[in-house]
C-alpha cells in the first residue's frame, strides 16, 4: 500500500472516526472543541484530497495518454455463494477524484462557517457528528467500487441527510420535511434496488468496471442476452438503466421526485449548502457518469430520456424559481435548475468521436456549481443569520451593513448567470455547446433557462442589497470570522474554478479532450444572461409597483408556478385520496378486521378458552395425575399389544 | 384337583378379600388390620410355593415392621374408630371405569400370551443358596445391590428422621395455622 | 403333580394390583393411600415370585428381586410416615385435599 492509498484510506476513515468519537462524547464535549475537532478532520481530510487529487492527475493515473482507474483498495466484505459476493473498497478515476475535492473543500467550508453559524444551539456537537457522517457516507458513496457499495453508502447518504434535515427536531416542519425527504428518495431508492439487481443479473458482476467491460464490448454474450427481450420498446437493459436512473433522479432532485428538495431547506443553513447543494443532490448525476460508458454504448435511447427529463426539469425549476420569495427556496429551485443541467449535458452526450464533451461539461458543472452554489447558501445563511429572517419582503438595501457577503454572493450571482469570465460561464458554455451539437430542443430549453437563470439569481441579489433599504437589522458582520473566512475561500474557487483546464483531466474515456471554447457561440447565451439582469435590475433595483403591474399580467400562470405548479397538491391528492383510500383504508380494514379481528384475538380466544379447559387437569391433586397416567399407560399398552399381537 | 390347588384358590381369595376390604373400609384402624390378613394370607402363598425365607420377610417386615409402622402413624394422626371423610364421588367413577378397564386388559393379555417354561434343572430356592449367590461377587452374583440397598435403607433412616424431626422454627407457623384453622 | 395355571396366579396378582390402584386413586386419606400401595407392591411380588417358579425355576433371580422391593418397601414406608407426620405438623391434617399449598 503506498501512501496515495494509504491517504484515500484515511480521507474516508478520517471522518467515521470523527463521527464516532463526536457522538460517542457529544455530550462531555464542549461544543467549541467538538465544532474544532471536526472542522480539523475535515480540513485534514481535504489536504489529503489534494495530495491523492495531485499524485492521481499528475503522476501514477496516466496510462498510455489515458486516465486509467485505480483500485486503492477492495477487500471481500460479504460473501453469499462462490458466485455472489460483495466486495467493499476505494475507486480513484477522473471523476470520483473530481468529487472529492468538490466534497472534501465544501465540507470543510461548511464545518468552518457552522463554527460561527450555528454558535449557541443546543446539540452543537451533534450536529458536527452528523456532518461527519453524512461526509463520510457521500465520500465512501463517491469511491465505491461496485454499485452494492454504491448503494449502502448511498442509504447512508440519505440517512444522514435526513437526520440533518430534521436537526431542529423541535419544529413539526423540520419533521415533515425530513421525513418527506426520506420517504421520497427511498421511493426512489426502490427503483434502484430493482435496477441493481436486473443490472447485476445481466452483468453476472456488480463490480462497476467489469460490468462496462461486459455490457460495452461489441459481441458480448451478457449484452447480446440483455438486450434481446424488450418491454414496450426498450430492451432489459434500457429498462434496468432507467430504473438506476431513478434512484438517481430521486437524490437528484429530478421532476417528478423534485418535491423534496425545497422542503428539505428546513435543516440547517450550512447543511442545505453541503447536502442540498453542492455534494448529496449531485450523487444522481455522479451514478449516471459512473455508468456513463454503459449508457452511452449499448442504451443511448435511455440517455435521450434522460436529456428529455434533466431539460424539462432545467426549465421547470427555474420558472417557479422566479416567483418564490422564501431566498432558500429560490436557491433550492435553482440547484434543482442547475442539476438537471448536468442531467441533460451527460444526456445529449455521446461514445463516439467529438461527442463526448457532454460528459465532460457536466463533470466541469458539477465542479464549478458547487462552489457558486455553495457559496450562494452560505451567503444566504449569513443574511438569515443577520436579520432573522427568510422572507424576502424583510431584506433591502444590505449591502452596506454586509458588505463582504454582497461581494461575495455578487459574484456567485455572476458566476451562476454565465458571464465570463467567473467559473460558471465556463461550464454553462460547455454544456449548451454539447447540447447545440447534438439536440437543438435541448440546447434551446437550455438556452431560455440560462436567461431565466440571471433573472431570478438576480432578482434575489437586488431584492437583497438593493431595493428598498429596511431598517431594523441588528446583527451585523460581528463575531462571524469564520463565516466570512468561509465565504471568501469559496469565493475564490466561484470566480476561478472555470478556468481550469477540465477536458484534460475529466473524460469519458479518459484520454483528455479539449472544450471548444468559441466566442462567436457565446455571444447567446452570455446576451441572454445579461437580459436576465437586465430585467431583474429594471423590476427591483429601487421600490416600485412594476414587478406587480407584470405578476398581474401573468396572472394565473405566475400564480400556478408560485404554487409549484401544484406538485406537491397532485402528489397529496394520490397519495392522501387514491391511495389512502382505495389501498390505505381497506388494508386497514383487512388488518383490523381479519388480521387482528380473527387472527390474532381468535387465536387469543381459542388459546384462552384450550387453557380455561384444560387448566382443571393441572388441578396439584396426585391422584388425578396419577389416573391420567395410568389412562395413558392403558392406552399405549392396548395399542402396543394390538400391534404386535 | 389336589389339596394344594385348593389351597391356593383359598389363600387367593383370602388375600383379594382383604385386600379389598383394606381397600373399601371406611374405618382407618380397620383397614390397617384388613392389610395385615392379607399380607399374611400372601405369606400363606409363598409357603405354598415352598418360598420358605421369602414368606419369612414377609411376616418379619411386611406384618411386623411396616404395619405395625402404619398403626402407629395412624394413631399419631388420626382419632382412630371415626369414620374417614366419604371419597369424591366424580373420582370414584373415574377410578373405578380406569380399574375395572385396565383389570380387563391385563386379563385379557395374560389370557391371549404363551407363557414359555424353562426346561433346565431347578435350584431349590433354600437360604443356604440364596445367601450364596446374594453375597457372591462372582458372575450373576448379587452383592454390588445388596451393597446398594444398604446404603439406600442407611439413606431413608437418615432421611425419615431429618423429615420428621420437629424443628424449632416452625413452631410460629404451627401456632398461626392453629389459630386460623 | 398338577399345578394351578399361571395364568390364574397373574390374574390374581392384576386383580390385587388394581385393588391397590383403586384405593389410591379414590382415598382421601394418606396413610390409606400407603397402603394401597403396599397391595400394588405385593402383586407384584406375587408376580416376580410365580415367575420364578413357573418359568425359571434354574434360577434365583425373582427371589431376589422380591427381597430388594420388600426392603426398599420398607424404606418407603418409613420416609412416607415420615412426611405425613412433618404434614400432620403444618396442617394439622393428612387429608390430601386440604394440603393445597403447592397448588398451582
Amino acid at each position: 500500500m503506498n501512501s496515495y492509498e494509504l491517504s484515500s484510506l484515511l480521507i474516508v476513515a478520517l471522518p467515521l472516526m470523527s463521527f464516532a468519537f463526536l457522538v460517542l462524547l457529544s455530550k462531555q464535549l464542549k461544543p467549541r472543541v467538538a465544532g474544532i475537532i471536526g472542522t480539523l478532520t475535515l480540513a485534514t481530510t481535504a489536504i489529503l484530497t489534494f495530495y491523492v487529487a495531485a499524485g492521481y492527475f499528475f503522476g501514477f493515473g496516466m496510462e498510455n495518454g489515458a486516465y486509467v482507474h485505480h483500485i486503492a483498495l477492495q477487500f471481500q466484505w460479504l460473501k453469499f455463494s462462490d458466485n455472489l459476493s460483495i466486495d467493499l473498497g476505494i475507486v480513484l478515476d477522473p471523476i470520483s477524484v473530481a468529487l472529492l475535492i468538490v466534497i472534501t473543500v465544501v465540507s470543510t467550508m461548511v464545518h468552518l462557517y457552522s463554527l460561527n453559524y450555528m454558535h449557541g444551539e443546543e446539540y452543537f456537537a451533534r450536529y458536527y457528528a452528523y456532518l461527519s457522517l453524512f461526509t463520510f457516507s457521500m465520500l465512501g458513496l463517491v469511491m465505491a467500487v461496485n454499485i452494492f457499495q454504491m448503494y449502502i453508502f448511498w442509504e447512508l447518504v440519505g440517512v444522514s441527510s435526513f437526520l440533518l434535515i430534521g436537526f431542529y427536531f423541535t419544529k413539526p416542519s423540520a419533521i415533515a420535511a425530513a421525513k418527506k425527504a426520506f420517504i421520497v428518495t427511498r421511493f426512489a431508492d426502490l427503483g434502484f434496488l430493482i435496477g441493481i439487481l436486473i443490472l447485476s443479473h445481466g452483468a453476472k458482476t456488480l463490480d462497476f468496471f467489469v460490468m462496462i467491460q461486459r455490457l460495452t464490448q461489441a459481441g458480448s454474450p451478457y449484452l447480446a442476452h440483455f438486450t434481446a427481450t424488450s418491454f414496450l420498446g426498450l430492451s432489459t437493459l434500457s429498462w434496468a438503466l432507467l430504473l438506476v436512473f431513478a434512484g438517481g433522479a430521486g437524490k437528484s432532485a429530478m421532476f417528478p421526485l423534485h418535491i423534496w428538495l425545497p422542503d428539505a431547506m428546513e435543516g440547517p443553513t450550512p447543511v442545505s449548502a453541503l447536502i442540498h447543494a453542492a455534494t448529496m443532490v449531485v450523487a444522481g448525476v455522479y451514478l449516471v457518469a459512473r455508468l456513463f460508458p454503459i449508457f452511452a454504448i449499448s442504451a443511448p435511447d435511455a440517455l435521450l430520456i434522460i436529456a428529455y427529463i434533466g431539460a424539462f426539469t432545467a426549465l421547470f425549476a427555474a420558472v417557479i424559481a422566479c416567483t418564490q420569495t422564501d431566498i432558500k427556496r429560490v436557491l433550492a429551485y435553482s440547484t434543482i435548475s442547475q442539476i438537471a443541467y448536468m442531467m441533460f449535458a451527460l444526456g445529449v452526450s455521446g461514445w463516439g468521436e467529438g461527442q463526448t464533451e457532454g460528459f465532460t461539461a457536466s463533470i466541469f458543472h458539477l465542479f464549478t456549481h458547487a462552489f457558486f452554489k455553495a457559496l450562494l447558501f452560505l451567503g444566504a445563511g449569513a443574511i438569515i443569520h443577520a436579520i432573522n429572517s427568510n422572507e424576502m419582503k424583510d431584506m433591502g438595501g444590505l449591502r452596506k451593513a454586509l458588505p463582504i457577503t454582497h461581494i461575495t454572493f455578487l459574484v456567485a450571482c455572476l458566476s451562476i448567470s454565465g458571464i465570463p469570465p467567473f467559473s460558471g460561464f465556463f461550464s454553462k458554455e460547455a454544456i449548451l455547446s454539447a447540447a447545440s451539437h447534438s439536440n437543438m430542443l435541448v440546447y434551446y430549453v437550455g438556452l431560455f433557462t440560462s436567461g431565466l437563470t440571471a433573472f431570478y439569481m438576480f432578482r434575489l441579489y437586488f431584492r437583497i442589497f438593493w431595493y428598498k433599504p429596511v431598517q431594523d437589522h441588528h446583527n451585523h458582520e460581528k463575531h462571524t470570522w469564520a463565516m466570512n473566512s468561509a465565504l471568501l475561500v469559496l469565493v475564490l474557487g466561484a470566480a476561478f474554478a472555470g478556468l481550469i483546464p477540465f477536458g484534460s483531466f475529466v473524460s469519458a474515456t479518459g484520454s483528455p479532450i479539449i472544450l471548444p471554447f468559441n466566442p462567436s457561440f457565446s455571444v447567446v447565451p452570455v446576451s441572454f444572461g445579461l437580459i436576465g439582469i437586465f430585467l431583474a435590475y429594471f423590476f427591483f433595483s429601487k421600490e416600485s409597483d412594476r414587478a406587480d403591474k407584470t405578476v398581474a399580467y401573468f396572472g394565473g400562470f405566475y400564480r400556478a408556478a408560485y404554487h409549484k405548479f401544484y406538485i406537491d397538491e397532485i402528489y397529496l391528492f394520490i397519495t392522501k385520496k387514491v391511495i389512502f383510500n382505495l389501498i390505505g383504508r381497506p388494508a386497514a380494514w383487512f388488518d383490523r378486521t381479519v388480521v387482528n379481528g380473527i387472527l390474532i384475538n381468535g387465536t387469543a380466544v381459542v388459546t384462552e378458552a384450550g387453557s380455561e379447559a384444560i387448566k382443571p387437569m393441572q388441578s396439584g391433586k396426585v391422584q388425578s395425575y396419577a389416573m391420567f397416567f395410568l389412562g395413558g399407560v392403558l392406552l399405549l399398552v392396548a395399542l402396543l399389544f394390538i400391534q404386535f399381537m | 384337583m389336589n389339596a394344594s390347588t385348593v389351597i391356593f384358590y383359598v389363600l387367593g381369595s383370602l388375600v383379594l378379600i382383604f385386600g379389598a376390604m383394606t381397600v373399601f373400609s371406611q374405618k382407618i384402624f380397620r383397614a390397617a388390620v384388613y392389610l395385615l390378613f392379607s399380607l399374611i394370607s400372601v405369606a400363606g402363598l409363598y409357603l405354598l410355593w415352598d418360598m420358605d425365607f421369602i414368606a419369612a420377610l414377609q411376616i418379619i417386615i411386611y406384618v411386623g415392621g411396616i404395619v405395625v409402622l402404619i398403626i402407629f402413624s395412624i394413631f399419631l394422626t388420626q382419632r382412630s374408630g371415626e369414620k374417614l371423610p366419604p371419597p369424591i364421588k366424580k373420582r370414584l367413577v373415574w377410578s373405578g371405569i380406569l380399574t375395572i378397564s385396565g383389570l380387563g386388559l391385563t386379563s385379557w393379555i395374560v389370557y391371549n400370551y404363551l407363557f414359555s417354561a424353562s426346561t433346565l434343572p431347578g435350584v431349590e430356592p433354600t437360604v443356604h443358596n440364596i445367601g450364596e449367590q446374594m453375597l457372591s461377587y462372582s458372575k450373576y452374583g448379587y452383592v454390588f445391590p445388596f451393597e446398594v440397598i444398604n446404603i439406600l435403607l442407611l439413606a431413608a433412616l437418615v432421611g425419615s428422621i431429618v423429615i420428621a424431626m420437629k424443628k424449632k422454627e416452625i413452631k410460629p407457623t404451627d401456632e398461626t395455622t392453629h389459630i386460623t384453622k | 403333580m398338577e399345578q394351578v395355571p399361571l395364568s390364574h396366579i397373574l390374574i390374581l396378582s392384576s386383580a390385587l394390583f388394581f385393588l391397590g390402584i383403586y384405593g389410591f386413586f379414590s382415598r382421601r386419606n394418606m396413610i390409606t393411600m400407603l397402603m394401597s400401595i403396599e397391595l400394588i407392591l405385593n402383586s407384584a411380588n406375587i408376580n416376580f415370585i410365580a415367575f420364578n417358579k413357573y418359568l425359571f425355576p434354574h434360577q434365583l433371580e425373582g427371589v431376589f428381586f422380591t427381597m430388594f422391593i420388600i426392603v426398599v418397601a420398607a424404606a418407603e414406608v418409613s420416609l412416607s410416615i415420615a412426611i405425613i407426620i412433618n404434614l400432620y405438623r403444618r396442617f394439622n391434617t393428612i387429608d390430601i385435599e386440604d394440603t393445597t399449598t403447592m397448588k398451582y
